[in-house]
């Protein structure tokens, strides 16, 4: 029988891998920040996963449910999920001021310009 | 008024959160630069006056507890003032105010007007996140109001004049958010092993836990997490481009709170929750901070003297600063924690004024490169006075503040018998003092460029909080009770394992 119990950690620690990659190895501004964003959603589900107990039904009161899942990490995430959100938001508004201002969201054509301007 | 006082006298904590937080949905709503202004004024002098009380009360009469919507603690969140965290309120809120007065000179020459209301609403927002994060005895809350702030001072640094400013936010925004979910990792494997998320409580729990895996991992992701948020060495890279482009308000106030408290969220979580220097291997960690540390004050102050922009220059400085703070926590020992925390309330004082002084002189001659300097003691005296006085208290002169951490920090490393740190830290004084002459140098020595009469000296409304703060670093250096005072008290707190 394979053991089962790990493998949202698993998920978990391959999402947050794959977003951190993708922020450092990507130099287009939207493919960080979806990055970003795979990194801050792994974390999410570590929380979900953490709160979940096995065979527990949502944390409602009724007759013929002994068992409960943690709500508390759960609702903690509602929290991250805005942070996540408020980020993204306020990134995707950088961003277009960047493309308005440089005309790229490539990371290293924006350096490039940035070189030329300190050099004239 | 003694109706209104007894109506809000034991709800003082929790307003230094809501009434920022309010007031800034109001700034939005009245639209209008000069009343968006007032409003701000009003309510940062009035959480300084409430830090200074809750201060004094956690002076004379100890610790308060104050539990949010009566929900009884562990299970409700608490917000949790001791000496350690009312010394940093203190700075904090004192420092959002005196910025304040010096800021609608300042931002009418950066900020378009109509968009001014929006700067004081974020500005607000911000100091809504760092006093949050201050007074909070909850750990999942320190994550939130991290993100609060975190996230309007990226707003805050986009504001700048040049474009640069959009790619040193972005930069910025990147960095700090892979730190604030490194934190949020750490909290909730802290979490997982104690079930509980209140300070007092978790400490408590790891206690009887003891340091297995997973919370030694869970102090790393910590650790890591607010190491980039204060901008420790190696982590550093968001911080010099982000105050060099940043409005100079923003610089001024980011340079001295937000690194300040990211500094007091590490003691915390070092030295209240996880006890390091009681529990799991603290020689160890102990030595990687000490190494940082020393690393930052040197690599930070050799990279400041090539410095041609006096702001970067000064945002290079801030690096070796909050070098000279992680070393003075990693000695662990009570001396070298007062040094710590004496050096968060003096450099918050010093940087403040001397990034205000950078202000005035941009405000005057368009530039804070180093040929914008040349002959200016004589232009704008009262300026330059100022930036020759902030600077000898970031090289330590003796009476100065810059003087008293150092002195402590050599204290603790002489108790942690560690003499070689000690002549460590009295060397990367003296690059300090190489960085603060060529400017000085350039400032008296240099004849101003020609057809440059026109320039006159700062208005007084940026003059007389530069100076405020320039005086204060004169004045702390000589009278030390209140910061040393709480500093030490604080110190032997933490390290006695009290919380």
């Amino acid at each position: 029988m394979i053991e089962w119990g790990l493998y949202n950690y698993w998920v978990v620690i391959f999402l947050m891998m794959t977003g951190l990659y993708v922020v450092i190895a990507r130099g287009n501004l939207i493919k960080k920040i979806i990055g970003l964003n795979i990194f801050q959603v792994s974390v999410i589900m570590f929380y979900v996963s953490m709160g979940k107990v096995r065979g527990g039904t949502a944390p409602i009161e009724a007759a013929g449910f002994e068992v409960y899942s943690n709500p508390l990490p759960h609702v903690l995430m509602l929290t991250a999920i805005v942070v996540g959100v408020a980020t993204s938001a306020l990134a995707l508004a950088l961003v277009v001021r960047i493309k308005e201002t440089y005309g790229t969201i490539e990371e290293d054509e924006i350096r490039r310009i940035e070189a030329d301007e300190d050099a004239s | 008024m003694e109706g209104l006082w007894a109506l809000i006298s034991d709800d003082l904590p929790a307003l230094q959160i809501a009434v920022p937080l309010l007031a800034a949905t109001l700034c939005v709503l009245i639209r209008r630069p000069t009343a968006a202004w007032a409003v701000a004024m009003v309510v940062a002098w009035s959480s300084f006056a409430n830090a200074g009380v809750l201060l004094h009360r956690v002076l004379t009469t100890g610790t308060i507890s104050y539990v949010e919507g009566g929900w009884p603690v562990p299970w409700g969140i608490e917000l949790r003032i001791d000496l350690l965290n009312a010394l940093v309120l203190l700075v904090v809120t004192g420092i959002c105010a005196i910025v304040l007065l010096a800021a609608p000179r300042s931002i009418d020459a950066e900020i378009p007007r109509d968009k001014q209301y929006l700067f004081y609403a974020v500005y607000l927002l911000c100091m809504t996140g760092l006093a949050g994060m201050t007074v909070t005895g909850d750990a999942f809350n320190i994550f939130v109001f991290l993100e609060i702030s975190s996230l309007s001072s990226y707003a805050l640094v986009s504001q700048g004049r040049t474009p640069r400013a959009l790619t040193a936010a972005i930069q910025y925004l990147v960095m700090g958010t892979i730190g604030g979910t490194f934190i949020l990792l750490g909290i909730g494997m802290l979490y997982m092993v104690t079930g509980t998320l209140n300070i007092v409580d978790l400490a408590n729990q790891l206690a009887l836990v003891g340091p297995n895996r997973t919370v030694m991992v869970a102090a790393a992701c910590i650790a890591m997490g607010v190491g980039i948020k204060l901008a420790v060495f190696p982590l550093h890279i968001w911080l010099p481009n982000a105050y060099t482009y940043a409005p100079a308000i923003v610089t001024a106030f980011i340079a001295a709170t937000s690194t300040k408290v990211a500094y007091y969220v590490l003691v915390r979580f070092a030295f209240s929750i996880f006890r390091i220097n009681q529990t799991f291997d603290g020689a160890h960690s102990s030595a990687i901070a000490m190494m940082l540390g020393i690393a930052a004050m040197f690599a930070g102050s050799l990279v400041a003297i090539y410095q041609d922009d006096v702001k970067r220059m000064l945002a290079y400085s801030s690096v070796a600063q909050i070098g000279y703070m992680i070393l003075g926590l990693s000695f662990a020992n009570e001396y070298g924690l007062t040094g710590g925390l004496v050096h968060l309330f003096n450099h918050a004082i010093m940087k403040c004024g001397l990034f205000l002084v950078l202000a005035c002189v941009l405000l005057r001659m368009g530039s804070t490169r180093l040929s914008a300097f040349a002959g200016l003691g004589r232009r704008m005296p009262l300026t330059f006075a100022a930036f020759v006085l902030g600077g000898l208290s970031l090289v330590g002169v003796p009476l100065t503040v810059g003087f008293v951490s150092k002195w402590y920090l050599v204290l603790g490393a002489l108790e942690a018998g560690l003499w070689p740190v000690a002549v460590l830290i009295l060397l990367s004084s003296i690059l300090a003092l190489v960085y603060i002459w060529r400017v000085v140098e350039v400032g008296y020595f240099k004849a101003p460029p020609e057809g440059a009469d026109a320039i006159t000296e700062a208005p007084f409304s940026m003059l007389l909080p530069t100076w405020i703060l320039i005086g204060s670093t004169l004045v702390f250096g000589v009278w030390t009770s209140l910061s040393v005072g709480v500093a030490s008290a604080a110190a032997r707190m933490l390290i006695g394992g009290g919380s």
